[in-house]
């Protein structure tokens, strides 16, 4: 069934048709982060898409997968676009490697996976939290709730990990 | 497996130099044009005509490229009693100009045309804002934009910023050093009478003014303008009768990617773009290399999407791209100039095709500056690259143009002096 939602002033739509969107948006709804994994060879893709992109099978289960990584590259973003993103800037779009078949199939390949950095309950951060986080820094995800049936994964700072001194920064730190 | 597919080039290389660009046309660089697109891609088809020497019944091929934003080639051909043979309108932004070359020689090598004029018109300024502000801010996010504009992570600097972070985080690229492409492009369109902005910045200038999405600075971002561009493409043979000295194609690779194409930063390096594959068929098929360039234009929808670029065609070693564009080598008077014209982040923007134009203008030896025009009709230049002055490249006989749809895709083309 279709999913029409509001997410800070967005329309979010997805078709009833969108069979992988549903699935996935479904499970994150659940708290529960799943990607695609071929039935032919075996590995995970995101996002979700409708054949594996290394051996173009179309066959997919759902499979677990921990959501921790490290950011691999990251916008911090002071000029937004959507009307509703203006009273939460300056946010973070961040890639984030997972850890899981990271450098897999090949070295420079990894489970990239886009959020914004979170509070663990899934709202924006606030600038202070913004400032801490930079490439190298883990991140672990957490869900912002929209709907039934439509959470969006989300990335806040992993606690429990051991952080990198200094994780990469924009050098000019003006805002 | 598709990622890691050898490159082959296999376009056939008895095409090199067999067409040309024969016709270019311009409308203004407006902000508030007050036209339809309609009628401003008339304009230039016009202008381009004209340039050419050639009358509207000489035309039987029309392309053009959009992104849901423009008038299609039908209206265009009729309000200039066009009668086409052959005509197709193409979905998309950067990448498209060299590609839609290529493809405008392929029909003519079919035998389905003898004459395409491409082109572009866009009130990218007054009607649709490419940055995604307005109309585009609100419709829907589904599909594949679940993943991106739910985010907040939506316009083309918001999208393409983590390449260039991570650049920087790889090769210790700086700020300033992209910085200068933006104060280099201002210095060219300083002698450029037709370009949006003509005054020169500096690079402080550039870093002081405000942070858009961090690497860019509001300085560091194209020009949003209403214009369109047009260009004439046909077979070497008939442009030896036209009325500018021949501007030959060398050699095109349109719209070559990255591997992942439906979200290209799943595979690395992400600091790496197209042009590390667009390279591959680009020199082969121009038979030539980088070293023997004269001009670039270098797409500059950012300051540091033209080093990038720049870069992974191997004007530079990689990783070197900040100091190649800070070193004073794309200056006028510096070993190979960029887009002499001022670029979009200067004259204007239509969607890479002016910076083809400007390379025919300078192939031609007729860049349109402030020197004065002799007898015949042709720019005496002066070489004096001060402001408001000369932006002809002396001895320009061979250019490259990098097109860039977004770091995953790129296009690009050499053309040479006949």
């Amino acid at each position: 069934m279709a999913i029409k939602a509001q997410y800070l002033g967005m329309p979010l739509d997805i078709s009833e048709l969108d069979g992988e969107n549903l699935d996935y948006f479904r499970y994150c709804a659940a708290h529960d982060f799943r990607l695609q994994a071929c039935t032919a060879c075996g590995l995970l893709r995101y996002p979700p898409t409708t054949a594996c992109p290394w051996c173009a099978d179309p066959g997919a289960r759902w499979a677990a997968v921990e959501g921790r990584g490290t950011v691999h590259s990251y916008t911090e973003v002071h000029h937004a676009i959507q009307p509703a993103f203006r009273d939460h800037v300056p946010y973070l779009v961040l890639l984030v490697d997972l850890d899981t078949q990271k450098g897999s199939p090949s070295a420079d390949e990894a489970l990239r996976v886009v959020g914004n950095l979170a509070t663990a309950d899934g709202v924006l951060a606030p600038p202070d939290l913004v400032r801490q986080v930079g490439i190298g820094t883990r991140v672990r995800l957490v869900f912002t709730d929209i709907a039934p049936g439509l959470a969006l994964p989300q990335w806040t700072i992993d606690e429990s990990a051991r952080q990198p001194a200094s994780p990469w920064r924009y050098p000019q730190e003006k805002v | 497996m598709a990622t890691t597919g050898e490159i082959d080039a296999t376009s056939p290389k008895f095409l090199r130099d067999k067409y040309a660009i024969v016709g270019i046309g311009e409308t203004d660089y407006m902000r508030g044009s007050g036209k339809t697109t309609r009628a401003l891609a008339t304009w230039a088809v016009r202008n381009a005509i004209a340039d050419a020497g050639l009358k509207p019944g000489d035309i039987d091929g029309m392309l053009s490229y959009q992104s849901g934003d423009s008038v299609f080639s039908p209206f265009v051909a009729g309000d200039l009693g066009i009668r086409l043979d052959f005509y197709m309108d193409v979905f998309g932004g950067g990448s498209s100009t060299e590609a839609l070359v290529g493809m405008a020689m392929g029909v003519i090598e079919a035998g389905m045309c003898k004459t395409v004029v491409i082109f572009r018109a866009m009130n990218g300024y007054s009607q649709v804002r490419i940055g995604g502000t307005g109309a585009r801010a609100a419709a829907p996010v589904s599909g594949d934009m679940l993943h991106s504009r739910a985010y907040g992570w939506q316009s083309a600097g918001q999208m393409f910023s983590p390449t260039f972070m991570r650049h920087m985080h790889d090769y210790g690229t700086r700020p300033e050093q992209v910085a200068a492409v933006k104060a280099v492009h201002s210095e060219h369109a300083s002698n450029n009478p037709k370009a949006h902005y003509k005054e020169r910045v500096t690079v402080a200038e550039v870093l002081a003014s405000r942070i858009i999405c961090k690497p860019l600075h509001l300085l560091d971002c194209c020009v949003e303008t209403d214009n369109a561009n047009a260009i004439i493409v046909t077979r070497a043979e008939r442009a030896r009768d036209g009325r500018h000295h021949p501007v030959l194609i060398r050699g095109v690779v349109g719209r070559c990617n990255k591997p992942r194409m439906d979200m290209h930063y799943q595979h690395g390096p992400i600091s790496t773009v197209a042009g590390r594959y667009a390279r591959e068929i680009l020199w082969p098929n121009s038979g030539v290399g980088p070293e023997d360039i004269d001009v670039t234009g270098s797409y500059d929808a950012f300051t540091f999407t033209t080093m990038l670029q720049l870069e992974d065609y191997g004007f530079c070693k990689k990783g070197e791209g900040g100091q190649y564009v800070s070193d004073g080598t794309i200056r006028l008077g510096g070993r190979r100039p960029n887009n002499t014209s001022g670029g979009h982040l200067c004259e204007g923007y239509t969607h890479g095709i002016n910076m083809v134009i400007e390379n025919v203008r300078q192939l031609r030896h007729d860049a349109d500056d402030s020197c004065p025009v002799g007898a015949d009709g042709k720019r005496r230049h002066s070489y004096d690259y001060r402001e408001g002055g000369c932006r002809q490249v002396k001895k320009a006989e061979i250019t490259a143009n990098l097109g860039w749809a977004m770091p995953g895709t790129g296009s690009a083309m050499v053309m040479r002096r006949g």
